[in-house]
């Protein structure tokens, strides 16, 4: 153990990328995730890293898909209404099968919407965003050490597959301070990229990225290749946390800021006797469903804590085989359930069919 | 235990810095620490505030809407939050520039002029740092020792005077009987 910091989330993913030897930074500022840009500014000149503060957007994200080209490892970051300018940019870098880092600090919406945190971005982020057949690996912070943690760890992913990763945290998590301990974030061997764009040197084929197909065949082919990696990711990669689940009777699920919340209301439920537990989804997509699927076979119904009105809710029916009612317990546009709220949710689930 | 607490008042009074002290000698305790700022258009010229838990075990939900203890540095904040504080709570009320005592009785309200205290001591910007002390002592949040750790740890070391002026703020608050 390494010695513990107190650190803005915000900055806990801008320094954690540092240390897992992301040299390559374009943003444009946005609230609440400039910390992260700022800290970029700060740090990356002093490294032989790039900070750019690109004149869009639009701009930052192909100037990712550059980077990603040559093999190096390439972030970007912004907020909600900044992350849907991106779309164009992270579809063509998920056709052309591509590593690199989008961070989503999200913020109400739709539209401008406002500046207070959100949960709203989850459909964007986990069903496309952007067009084609395509995923994003979709990791959910729910602490300033998983700011950290889950950053290094989307490189990893994503570089292993071939997969653009998003870090889906929210304004709360971006904002907020805690001890933070980075001293076990550092950068991973050296590994052969075949693929990348990094001068021929007359020694072998160009190398060619792209993500054009006008030969339906070619394209369908391609489509299919991903479709198998993203099946392995499904088999491998799901994370969640299951919190006093081993007697439970209800299953409150929620990610991030909303798991925080849960937390506290799950705890609070205990102390009346009522026998409720948490499922905290870590990755989004590929979202966990093996252990809702499990629980629908033991608990009475299951409640989504959302900052949003209700997307991660599609999953967990889906996951779940509608065999078990899902209720939502939600506050959108900026506003955050308190733990009475979602304590109140489940009392009226644990009263029903008494 | 688990102590939450609420600093509340005009953007520049050092609301946020206070709450960042407070969370940082917490977790050089070895406790379990958050502090969750306000973010929102109402810090340009207006209230700030920030939410700090201090707790033996994890911390869930990092927003403090019920404080144990609240420090409330202008009118507008006590007005907003003297309702939210959990019954047998505190409230640390800078005295100087609020000038209504508490509505209600069932909470242990504490008058502070740390305005005052801090312009005749010569150190007008710190009565954040004055108020804070005297929450330490009457709440126990976190000890009073090793307070030079602390400030070592978040003034940088370019403004290395500011420690010794910030621990005689904390000082004066931690002193203070009125």
């Amino acid at each position: 153990m390494g010695e513990k910091v107190l650190m803005k989330g915000n900055e806990a993913i801008a320094e954690a990328a540092i240390r897992a030897g992301c040299r390559h930074y374009f943003g444009y500022p946005i609230t609440p995730q400039t910390e992260l840009a700022a800290y970029m500014a700060k740090r990356m000149p002093k490294i032989g890293g790039v900070f750019l503060q690109a004149e869009s957007e639009v701009a930052a994200i192909n100037m990712v898909y550059g980077v990603a080209g040559t093999g190096k490892r390439v972030m970007t970051s912004s907020s909600s209404p900044g992350v849907s300018l991106k779309q164009e940019g992270i579809s063509y870098i998920a056709g052309a099968d591509l590593p690199a880092l989008i961070i989503n600090v999200q913020r109400g919406g739709p539209g401008l919407g406002g500046i207070q945190p959100s949960q709203s971005d989850y459909f964007q982020a986990t069903k496309g965003g952007g067009h084609g057949d395509y995923r994003l690996i979709v990791l959910a912070p729910s602490s300033v050490q998983e700011m950290a943690d889950l950053t290094a760890k989307a490189f990893d992913l994503s570089e292993k597959y071939l997969v653009p990763a998003m870090l889906l945290a929210d304004g709360t998590m971006g904002q907020m301070m805690e001890p933070v301990d980075l001293s076990g974030i550092s950068e991973p061997e050296k590994a052969e990229k075949p693929w990348a764009v990094t001068g021929t040197q007359c020694k072998r084929k160009h190398n060619i990225i792209n993500s054009l197909y006008l030969v339906p065949e070619q394209l369908e082919q391609k489509n299919f290749e991903r479709y198998e990696r993203y099946k392995v990711i499904e088999e491998n990669e799901c994370l969640y946390e299951s919190f006093m689940m081993d007697d439970a009777d209800i299953c409150v699920v929620a990610f991030g800021i909303a798991a925080r919340v849960s937390k506290n209301a799950v705890v609070a439920a205990r102390k009346e006797g009522i026998k409720v537990g948490l499922i905290r989804p870590i990755t989004l997509w590929p979202f966990p469903k093996a252990p809702l699927a499990q629980a629908a076979d033991k608990v009475k119904g299951f409640i989504s804590v959302e900052l949003s009105m209700g997307q991660m809710i599609e999953d967990v029916r889906l996951a779940t085989e509608c065999k078990k009612p899902v209720v939502l317990c939600n506050r959108t546009g900026g506003m955050i359930p308190t733990p009475e709220q979602v304590l109140e949710s489940i009392r009226n689930m644990a009263k029903e069919g008494k | 235990m688990t102590t939450q607490i609420l600093i509340a008042g005009f953007g520049g009074q050092g609301v946020l810095f206070a709450g960042k002290f407070l969370a940082y000698k917490g977790m050089l305790e070895d406790k379990q620490v958050s502090w969750l700022p306000s973010y929102g258009p109402e810090m340009r010229g207006g209230t700030a505030n920030c939410s700090i838990i201090i707790s033996d075990d994890p911390v869930g939900s990092p927003i403090v809407s019920t404080p144990d203890a609240l420090i409330a540095m202008n009118l507008p904040s006590f007005d907003k939050y003297e309702n939210a504080v959990v019954s047998g709570g505190k409230v640390f009320i800078d005295s100087t520039l609020i000038g209504r005592k508490a509505q209600r009785t069932d909470i242990d309200a504490y008058y502070i002029p740390a305005t005052k205290m801090a312009a005749d001591a010569g150190i007008p910007t710190l009565a954040n740092m004055i108020i804070l002390g005297k929450m330490i002592k009457e709440t126990g949040a976190v000890s009073f020792e090793n307070m030079v750790d602390v400030m070592k740890k978040i003034v940088s070391a370019k403004r290395a005077e500011l420690i010794d002026i910030n621990i005689k703020a904390l000082e004066a608050g931690y002193n203070y009987e009125g």
